[in-house]
């Protein structure tokens, strides 16, 4: 693809500048807070690195959905969910380090498909409304869960360690210590370059993904859902099958997610258990935003982009409230409204640009050629 | 028969389900030990208590911009008008009707500013009114830490400055509607009265609203927004009077809410209270484009119920107290079935 | 000498839609490498005749066809599109089906990607093979330069020209194989000029590779420049199919259009006009797929004037456009006064009232009584069917005036009913019409546009809504001006007739005027400038 023509370079800055008010609005808000935070700067980038490493696997996992026009998958929290089963197990069975994450996903995988599947099915009922409906399943899901591991673990799906049991003898404990696996993909390979600790096998693991995504992109299913994602009807009438493909997009978004979340808990080191994926969608789709992505378009450098931006707000914005305001807490509500404000933000960005481009675009019309659309519906149909 | 299907089908099948299920909580209620009378006392109450929220979605759900996840703008209106008629020493009614009184233009300007917002965004308002709650509720909580307040009653005790997230309403208006003209029946049924009647007259008023040439032009738009246009009428202004009332209805609801609870809940709070609301009117009976005061009634009166009995008559059967997970199942079920279902206006 | 088996040959095809007859009888061939101009006016059958063709489902779903269709001599039925396109048998849309954010050369091998295997095929199908660029250009390409047209392979199709959407869609077809006959619907009519001209000798260079065209196009000067053949349908059956050699323009312009029976058409020497009621100038619309480019005409009061023309060519446009309903501009002027256009409550505050030609989508509240239908604009604009409260602080709808209003009307157009309360998505198209009408009449409207009266409507209350508008019109004095895609109905009821071609106004002709000649004016010919 390449660029038609060249804009004048003021207009230019104006078109860049409108493109990425998201993320300049987050830019400036940081800036000032990094100096205010007193943080040094290694300490700033040590936890980035951190964040990095943690977080990245799960942002990567909205890409596909966007991709196939269903916007930001808020359901990817059910693979977050899946991802959380396969764990519990693997703890249970007490299998731990690397093995006891592959196990984790191993078990995570047929759920998280399974999940995936669901929320498919259900998002193509729901078309024009992926995002809400995917964001209520993931409530619902969340009941669901709370079923399975707070009444079935234990009574009728085995575990043997009392240890994780709640002392009634079913369900799992609220907190999972996950000592058997903390960390262990993290440490697998560290680097240690200067004062920092780089876990080098989790960003191995986030680069495979990144590869992985840029090659899927070439493969027929991928231009499917590029299709798919900017005209239905027209990839339908073209033969590819769009439900299903729909479908993929999201089985795939889950099955990342799971692993995500595995990777994500593998380095907190422990896991709240009822609580640990009510925010993974949140911070997801933050993130992606913040990195300049659209709910039609994203890419691997929103991604990278957003992660870092989203996470250097997160860490220096509570020590930035507690300097100018006396108080951590303001820094901490803050960094969660300019979040939500974002996601708000981008989504209604968006959306407006969506008709302000359809206006122009019939604007161009005007006068010059139509678009021809006749009512030949009507015409063999009816008379 | 065939009439039979198509008024079931219609209805739909979980809401169905779930009617039968409270009857099924009433009838067993006795059976292990809950008493009725005890139980649909607390109903009622509750019922009075959430029921002007759930009314606040009626006008957006009828002028066609969809079910108001964003209706902790309205609740922040209210919570504004609360913490300050406290802040200025009102108590008793005044305290209570200054509260309504000072949280209107609040609402006002919030459901201005929502609205021209919800225009600009045609066709995904509810993932972007969900997110407009989210960060408004999510930036007063900052305020409520920063704004002036003083009165001891309200502030943290130790810093003395910034809102606690629990303020209790005791000696302000802590039940001022419930316990008006209240009857008690015996020793566990209460009917409260006032919170009942507020609800009514709450109910009538959208009635009369509706039945109003703007509450016309506004339904007309929600059902075909090309025909109210060739009618002369503006879409976008219908609805952005449908989201100012219901922003006006939420800050109102917020206000009867906590008189009721007995307490002002601030910061997270509000942060979810949307959902409760739009699963009620939709276990109701409402669709994502058609709402009526019988769904609000039936819909709050189901759901109610269903928060209220299945703790006690479920944890009695099972030993287990399961009614979070019916709760999050229920009412994000009913959330989803609507949200997947054929959008009814025909074109 | 090859053997002479037609390419396609379609006999004695029949079709009927819920006992309406489209199709009788239709039969015809097709040599390999032939062009063949299909005419018709809308209706006339040539939209279900091509999805006959193409096996669309709809068709199957309303009860299948009569008739055989052959392709190289041997019968077929193709069971959905995609069968046919498996048969050789492409079809350009008039709507573009194109991706916007994908190149010509993504667009042209749309789900015919050529690929290249992997592991990730063996483990997971197909679909995973990935993509080989390289050659999806040469295959573009090469089916670009057999249409012998410029095109950037790898140009989006959302910064292109409209004509070179058009060669990209044609480009898809041709690359496929085995195509050997290619249907283009109103190919034409999005272009330039300057632009068809390339497309027909584009045409003619794929009909000299052998492949067979079936070109259907209103601007019957291009069926001349480019068929080998012609073939006229009117009223579903076929009534000429000849050498184009030497057909002039007219003569098809009156096949498409002749009737015999011609008896409603006179003109009425005793009406009696006012002064113009309603002046329009310069009028363009943009109204998607029936764009207005430039109109201008006057009413005269007391005058019903009628405005017809194909689909697509702007007819139904102007009404709408007027009414504010689709952006406008130019100048509108009632009894004097000027009109502001965009804006629909102007229209109607100036006393206009429109029955919309889009019944379900404009024109009524399906899931709403009929009360509501009818009382609703009025209520709207003029406050009546409210019931003031507190001395006019608040008013609200009085259910009992809208009652009777519905019931009057439904007496008065005989609309069949269970009663006022009666959902309008629940009545039949001809009741919802009169439904449509009613709400127009209880504006009490100086001057009353209707759009396609009596489309998809049954011929008891075709003649039922036509009487009531000539009663309207003789007894009320409400001036009238209908759009209508039926000729026969505008020549029946009108006193003067506009027909409007690619959004211009070819000409204004009396009712009486020669069939041919309305023919000429929906062609494209401006020949008959105002004669009337």
């Amino acid at each position: 693809m390449k660029t038609p023509f060249k804009l004048p370079s003021a207009a230019r800055v104006r078109r860049f500048a409108a493109d990425n008010v998201v993320v300049l609005i987050f830019l400036s808000v940081t800036a000032i807070a990094v100096p205010s935070s007193n943080l040094s700067a290694s300490y700033i980038i040590q936890d980035l690195l951190t964040r990095y490493g943690r977080n990245a696997f799960l942002v990567f996992s909205l890409l596909l959905p966007i991709m196939a026009g269903m916007g930001i998958n808020f359901g990817m929290v059910l693979g977050a969910m899946a991802g959380e089963i396969g764990l519990i197990f693997a703890v249970d069975q007490g299998i731990a380090g690397v093995q006891g994450l592959l196990y984790a996903v191993l078990v995570g995988a047929p759920i998280a498909v399974l999940l995936g599947w669901i929320a498919g099915q259900v998002l193509n009922r729901a078309r024009g409304r992926e995002m809400v409906t995917g964001y209520i399943l993931g409530f619902f899901m969340d009941g669901v869960y709370q079923f399975v591991v707070l009444y079935l673990m234990g009574a009728i799906i085995p575990i043997t360690s009392k240890a994780i049991t709640l002392s009634r003898g079913y369900g799992i404990r609220n907190t999972l210590g996950l000592d058997s696996v903390r960390q262990s993909l993290d440490k697998l390979l560290k680097l240690e370059l200067g004062p920092f600790d780089l876990p080098m096998a989790t960003y191995l693991v986030i680069a495979l993904l990144a590869l992985f995504i840029v090659w899927f992109r070439r493969t027929k299913l991928g231009q499917d859902m590029r299709a798919i994602g900017q005209d239905q009807t027209v990839s339908h009438s073209a033969g590819i099958p769009v439900e299903r493909t729909r479908i993929l997009a999201i089985v795939i978004s889950t099955l990342l997610a799971m692993v995500g979340q595995i990777i994500f808990l593998q380095n907190m080191g422990n896991m709240a258990t009822y609580n640990a994926h009510r925010q993974t969608g949140f911070f997801a789709a933050a993130a992606i935003l913040v990195g300049g992505a659209s709910v039609a378009k994203a890419t691997i450098p929103n991604v990278l982009v957003g992660v870092g931006l989203l996470h250097l707000m997160y860490i220096v914005v509570p020590p930035a409230g507690a300097r100018l305001f006396g108080s951590a807490q303001i820094g901490e509500y803050f960094r969660d409204a300019m979040s939500y404000a974002v996601i708000a933000l981008a989504l209604a960005l968006h959306a407006w640009r969506k008709r302000a481009n359809a206006e122009s675009a019939r604007a161009g019309l005007r006068g010059a050629a139509s678009g021809a659309v006749q009512p030949a519906k009507t015409e063999g149909g009816a008379e | 028969m065939n009439k039979l299907k198509t008024a079931v089908a219609d209805f739909g099948w979980p809401r169905i389900i779930i009617f039968f299920f409270v009857v099924a909580l009433f009838v067993a209620a006795p059976l292990v030990g809950v008493r009725v009378d005890g139980a649909l006392s607390d109903v009622l109450s509750r019922f009075g208590q959430n029921g002007i929220l759930v009314l606040a979605l009626v006008p957006m759900v009828q002028a066609g911009a969809g079910l108001n996840f964003g209706l902790p703008v309205g609740i922040i209106a209210g919570l504004l008008g609360g913490t300050l008629s406290m802040q200025f020493g009102l108590s008793g009614w005044a305290g209570f009707l200054g509260a309504v009184g000072i949280s209107l233009p609040f609402a006002v300007l919030f459901g201005w500013a929502y609205g021209l917002l919800l225009n600009k965004v045609k066709g995904e308002e509810m993932t972007i009114a969900m997110y407009v709650g989210f960060s408004m509720v999510t930036f007063f909580a900052i305020l409520w830490l920063l704004l002036p307040y003083s009165s001891p009653n309200m502030v943290w005790g130790y810093s003395g400055t910034g809102l606690r997230t629990t303020i209790t309403l005791d000696g302000y208006w802590t039940k001022i509607l419930n316990d008006f003209l209240a009857i008690r029946i015996g020793r566990f049924f209460v009917f409260p009265t006032g919170l009942l009647a507020f609800f009514a007259a709450a109910t009538g008023t959208m009635w009369l609203f509706l039945r109003s040439k703007t509450g016309t032009a506004m339904t007309a738009v929600g059902s075909n927004p090309d025909f109210a246009r060739a009618g002369g009428v503006s879409s976008d202004r219908m609805r952005l009077v449908s989201v100012v009332v219901s922003t006006v209805f939420g800050a109102v609801g917020i206000l009867v809410y906590q008189q009721s609870y007995g307490f002002i809940q601030l910061y997270q709070a509000p942060l979810y209270m949307a959902f409760p609301a739009v699963a009620a009117i939709l276990l109701g009976g409402a669709s994502v484009n058609k709402a009526s005061m019988v769904n609000v009634l039936v819909g709050t009166f189901l759901f109610q119920a269903i928060l209220t009995m299945t703790p006690n008559v479920i944890n009695s059967v099972l030993q287990t107290d399961m009614s979070e997970v019916i709760r999050i199942v229920i009412s994000n079920g009913m959330i989803i079935y609507a949200l997947t279902r054929k959008t009814k206006v025909s074109k | 000498m090859p053997d002479d088996t037609p390419l396609l040959s379609l006999e004695g095809i029949t079709k009927d839609f819920y006992g309406t007859t489209v199709l009788r009888d239709v039969t015809f061939a097709l040599k390999r490498g032939e062009i063949l101009g299909l005419v018709g006016e809308n209706g006339a059958g040539k939209t279900t005749l091509m999805r006959i063709l193409f096996g669309m489902p709809v068709i199957a779903e309303t009860g299948g066809f009569g008739g055989t269709v052959r392709i190289d001599g041997q019968p077929v039925s193709f069971r959905n599109p995609f069968d046919a396109l498996d048969a050789g048998i492409g079809m350009v849309h008039q709507e573009f089906s194109l991706i916007p954010g994908f190149t010509t050369t993504e667009n042209i091998m749309l789900n015919r990607e050529p690929s290249r295997r992997n592991v990730a095929v063996d483990l997971f199908g197909p679909r995973m093979a990935t993509l080989d660029r390289p050659a999806m250009t040469t295959r573009a390409t090469k089916a670009i330069e057999r249409l012998g047209v410029e095109l950037d392979p790898d140009m989006l199709v959302s910064e292109m020209p409209v004509g070179h959407k058009q060669f990209t869609e044609i480009a898809r077809e041709i690359d496929r194989e085995n195509v050997k006959l290619l249907v283009l619907d109103e190919p034409t009519a999005v272009l330039a000029e300057s632009e068809a001209e390339i497309l027909l000798d584009s045409l003619r260079r794929l009909a000299a590779q052998g492949i067979s065209i079936i070109f259907i196009s209103h601007r019957l000067h291009e069926i001349t420049a480019v068929a080998d053949r012609v073939v006229v349908l009117r009223d579903g059956q076929l009534v000429k199919d000849t050498s184009a050699k030497g057909v002039e323009v007219r003569e098809i312009a009156a096949w498409m259009v002749g009737r015999e029976v011609d008896a409603n058409a006179r003109v009425r020497s005793d009406r009696k006009y006012g002064g113009p009621a309603l002046e329009v100038e310069r009028l363009w619309v943009d109204m998607p797929g029936e764009t207005v480019r430039d109109v201008s005409f006057s009413v005269r009061e007391g005058e019903i004037f009628g405005i017809g023309g194909l689909a697509g060519q702007g007819k139904l446009g102007i009404p709408n456009g007027i009414m504010g309903l689709f952006a406008a501009g130019g100048t509108v002027r009632l009894h004097g006064k000027h009109v502001e256009l965009d804006a629909p409550r102007a229209a109607l505050d100036a006393g206009m009232a429109f029955v919309s030609e889009d019944r379900r989508g404009v024109g009524l509240l399906l899931d709403e009584s009929l009360d509501w239908n009818i009382a609703f604009t009025a209520m709207q604009v003029k406050g009546s069917y409210l019931k003031r409260w507190l001395g006019g602080l608040f008013s609200l709808r009085d259910e009992k005036a809208m009652r009777a209003l519905a019931e009057q009307y439904i007496e008065q157009l005989e609309i069949k009913c269970t009663g006022h309360r009666q959902k309008a998505k629940e009545l039949s198209g001809g009741n919802q019409q009169k439904i449509c009408l009613a709400k127009a009449f209880a504006l009490e409207p100086n001057l009353l546009f209707v759009s396609e009266p009596t489309r998809g409507i049954d011929v008891g209350a075709k003649k039922l809504v036509l009487d009531k508008l000539r009663h309207y019109n003789r007894d009320e004095g409400t001036t009238i001006v209908m759009v209508s895609s039926e000729l026969e109905e505008l020549r029946a009821i009108c006193d003067r007739v506009a027909i409007v071609d690619e959004g211009r106004i070819a000409g204004i002709l009396p009712p009486d005027a020669p069939l041919a000649d309305f023919g000429l004016l929906m062609a494209g010919e401006r020949a008959a400038e105002a004669s009337a």
